[in-house]
């Protein structure tokens, strides 16, 4: 195992959802094929953003907030080890259990062991990404445990037996009709049925979906939820949600299992004032969360009388190993880099083949799993920049993002690219080769000659006049003209 | 005031009327412009793509080539953005200090077109005149890597005959990206039909930006539709008089 020889490990292949099975270019291009898709996608996205917008303009010192937030995360990451420590002597005093899992493989297996020990078949879950990420339904309806997700979203996307693809709201890629379809197909198989004649008026789907979870939340024996945050201090844990239904599991079911990845620490109590500004804003384009769930272990008489919490690293300290791919560690998943991205505005979240889409999912999933298992995904951006303007903790997507292109340059073989960078880059070395270079240029008149533009050219040009005419080159390139007007070479 | 053109590796292959019209509306202006013929590329292409060793040669020629001027103007957003965003962190990657200190002495001094005319310059009225209906496309470089803000707005406002309109969802990317076109080719397809729909709907004869490489994309988009609107990069528009 690496891991022994001090060299961080990347998440395991084989399990949980962090790798596609095509590249991002062929899974997108299927994907921009989806009219439906790309109609909901820029309806919801434009609304969400508008929100965003609004909300955080109202902020006087939105910038000092978004520096303070970046602060804290590079603080707490800078001491991961000791602050974790911290935080495992916190929640156990607090008569909590803590549980350290290597991967995802381990916290499937930990989680797992744990609700067997409960003797349940069944649990119910608050929406979570780290157990998405690590596959953990799966691996508990393995073990013949069956998950009933209670967000809305994250319930559309079960009982479609689909793919999230958004962070914040799973299930973004439907449309209302769509979901009402899905219930009345789906619904009475997992549960209470919903009831014939539903139509898709939001108010009651969302009726059917509250009286669905109800039976389950009533049963319910365990619970298993992610965190947004950790405090290292007080050892407690904090879900922000909109929709109650996570805070129904994590006060009614006996057990608590919470994963959440290391990366989600705080320092002190004192920091979650600047969190909680940051989140809800970027996040649902709300001044506050309707609902934020703070436990601090176990409080005898009062909730779950058992709580576990499983760290899980899963390629997280291999990510903080690399000084310039760290800062994607300070993600509070607040979903609006993704909200304002012109490149997942088009494609959806399942073209990027892993359960962190948009553009942190471009930095994130191949820090993860290592670049060579996502090689594509670093390329996947116009590098316009809208992300990290928007991000509320500053994560420099972009710049990440072109120091990813290079290890993935790096890791594949690209003989054929390499060869031409290199070739142009030692031509530019020497401006009157590069010069005589230019004004072949003018050769490529040729292939416009009849219509003064170019239509069509050989690979790998050919992606360009696919869809765009190149204009002819000129007679003269500028420098031959300022030679010829201005000097001597 | 030396004042020297770094004219960009497209402009000097494709467009060179845009270096031309940046020369003359310098020259215009007063300025004694210097093409020094040493220069190339800033390198942007090579390390946007992966290839950051490929790319430090040409930092260093760059570095080397403006160090004695006052001030270097480029008619890109882009590659100045390159310039002084990505310059120093390929030097300080190749742990070369003294090239570091090369190159941040060189980026302070470069400039974006209209960045050197308001804020060096002092003025926004050029004293042009372009009797058109121009719409103008603020491209992402320019407006996030550079914050030029408002001063190509302030710059065609000023021009006389000159109609400016807004353009619809004006901050979204074009889709060009460099090599993102090739290698993302039908996103960027995508994002250049929105593109190409904003600018018809203004009902303007002329986009405008001021980045070729922008313009080059947007134009392609344009002609392949048979669409009745120019492409003309800010310089022009400026240097007609
Ligand atoms: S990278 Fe920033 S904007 Fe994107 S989800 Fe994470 S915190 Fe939010």
């Amino acid at each position: 195992m690496t891991t022994d020889l001090g060299m961080p490990a990347f998440a395991p292949r084989g399990v949980g959802h962090l790798r596609g099975d095509q590249s991002f270019p062929e899974a997108a291009r299927e994907a921009l094929g989806n009219k439906q898709l790309r109609s909901n996608l820029g309806r919801a996205t434009a609304t969400i953003r508008t929100k965003r917008a609004a909300v955080v303009a109202e902020v006087p010192d939105w910038a000092d907030l978004r520096t303070a937030g970046a602060a804290i995360k590079d603080a707490v990451l800078a001491d991961l080890g000791a602050q974790l420590l911290r935080l495992e002597k916190q929640v156990t005093a607090h008569g909590g259990h803590v549980h350290w899992a290597r991967d995802a493989n381990e916290a499937n297996r930990i989680v797992t062991d744990l609700v067997r020990a409960t003797g349940q078949t069944d649990v119910v879950k608050v929406k979570s990404m780290a157990t998405q990420e690590i596959g953990l339904n799966e691996a508990l309806a393995e073990a013949g445990i069956a998950a009933w997700e209670t967000d809305l979203a994250e319930l559309i996307v079960q009982l479609a037996d689909d793919r999230p693809s958004h962070i914040l709201v799973p299930a973004i890629h439907r449309n209302r009709t769509e979901i009402r379809d899905i219930f009345l197909r789906e619904m009475g198989r997992a549960g209470v049925p919903a009831p014939a004649g539903l139509t898709d008026e939001p108010r009651e789907l969302a009726e059917a979906a509250r009286l669905h979870l109800r039976a389950k939340f009533l049963s319910a024996q365990v619970a298993i939820s992610g965190a947004n945050f950790a405090v290292a201090e007080t050892g407690t844990l904090a879900v922000v949600e909109s929709e109650g239904n996570g805070r129904m599991c994590l006060t009614l079911p006996k057990t608590l299992i919470t994963v959440m990845g290391i990366e989600k620490l705080l320092p002190t109590w004192r920091d979650l004032e600047v969190f909680l500004q940051l989140l809800p804003r970027s996040s649902t384009g709300e001044r506050m969360n309707p609902y934020t769930s703070m436990w601090t272990g176990v409080t005898p008489g009062d909730g779950p009388q058992e709580f576990h919490l499983v760290l899980l690293d899963n390629g997280r300290t291999a990510t903080l190993a690399d000084p310039d791919g760290r800062a994607a560690l300070r993600c509070i998943r607040c979903s609006a880099c993704l909200n304002v991205c012109p490149v997942y505005e088009r494609t959806g979240g399942h073209a990027y083949g892993s359960v962190y889409p948009g553009p942190i999912g471009a930095v994130l999933s191949p820090q993860l799993t290592g670049v060579k298992d996502n090689p594509s995904l670093p390329f996947a951006s116009s590098l316009c920049g809208a992300c990290y303007d928007v991000c509320p903790v500053a994560i420099d997507i972009p710049t990440m993002l072109v120091h990813l292109r290079a290890e993935a340059v790096a890791s594949k073989g690209m003989k054929a690219e390499r060869a031409a960078m290199g070739g142009v880059s030692s031509l530019m070395r020497h401006p009157r080769l590069y010069g005589a270079a230019l004004r072949m240029g003018r050769l490529g008149r040729i292939l416009g000659r009849r219509r003064g533009v170019i239509r069509r050219l050989p690979w790998p040009m050919s992606a360009w006049t696919r869809a765009r005419d190149l204009p002819l080159p000129p007679t003269e390139t500028f420098r031959d003209w300022w030679v010829r007007t201005h000097g001597s070479p | 005031m030396r004042v020297a053109l770094f004219i960009t590796c497209l402009v000097d292959a494709m467009f060179p009327q845009v270096g031309k019209a940046t020369v003359g509306l310098l020259e215009r202006l007063g300025y004694d412009v210097d093409v020094p013929l040493q220069q190339t590329c800033c390198g942007q292409m090579h390390t946007n793509t992966g290839y950051p060793d490929q790319a430090l040669p040409l930092v260093r020629q760059f570095a080397d080539v403006f160090a004695g001027y006052d001030a270097v103007v480029a008619p890109s957003g882009s590659c100045v953005g390159s310039v002084r965003h990505q310059h120093a962190g390929l030097a300080s990657r190749a742990g070369d200090a003294g090239l570091r200190r090369q190159v941040d002495a060189v980026a302070a001094r470069t400039y974006e077109l209209s960045e050197f005319l308001i804020d060096v310059h002092g003025t926004a009225d050029v004293g042009a005149y372009y009797p058109h209906r121009v719409t103008y496309h603020p491209t992402c470089h320019s407006l996030r890597l550079l914050q030029v803000g408002d001063r190509p707005h302030r710059l065609l406002r000023a021009v006389r005959g000159l109609e400016l309109v807004d353009l619809p969802g004006a901050e979204t990317c074009c889709g060009f990206g460099g090599t993102f076109a090739l290698k993302n080719a039908d996103v960027s397809a995508a994002m250049l039909a929105d593109k190409v729909e904003a600018v018809i709907s203004t009902g303007a004869g002329v986009c405008s930006a001021g980045d070729s490489s922008c313009l080059m994309h947007i134009g392609g988009g344009l002609s392949r539709g048979d669409l009745p609107v120019r492409t003309v990069h800010l310089a022009e528009i400026l240097a007609s008089t």
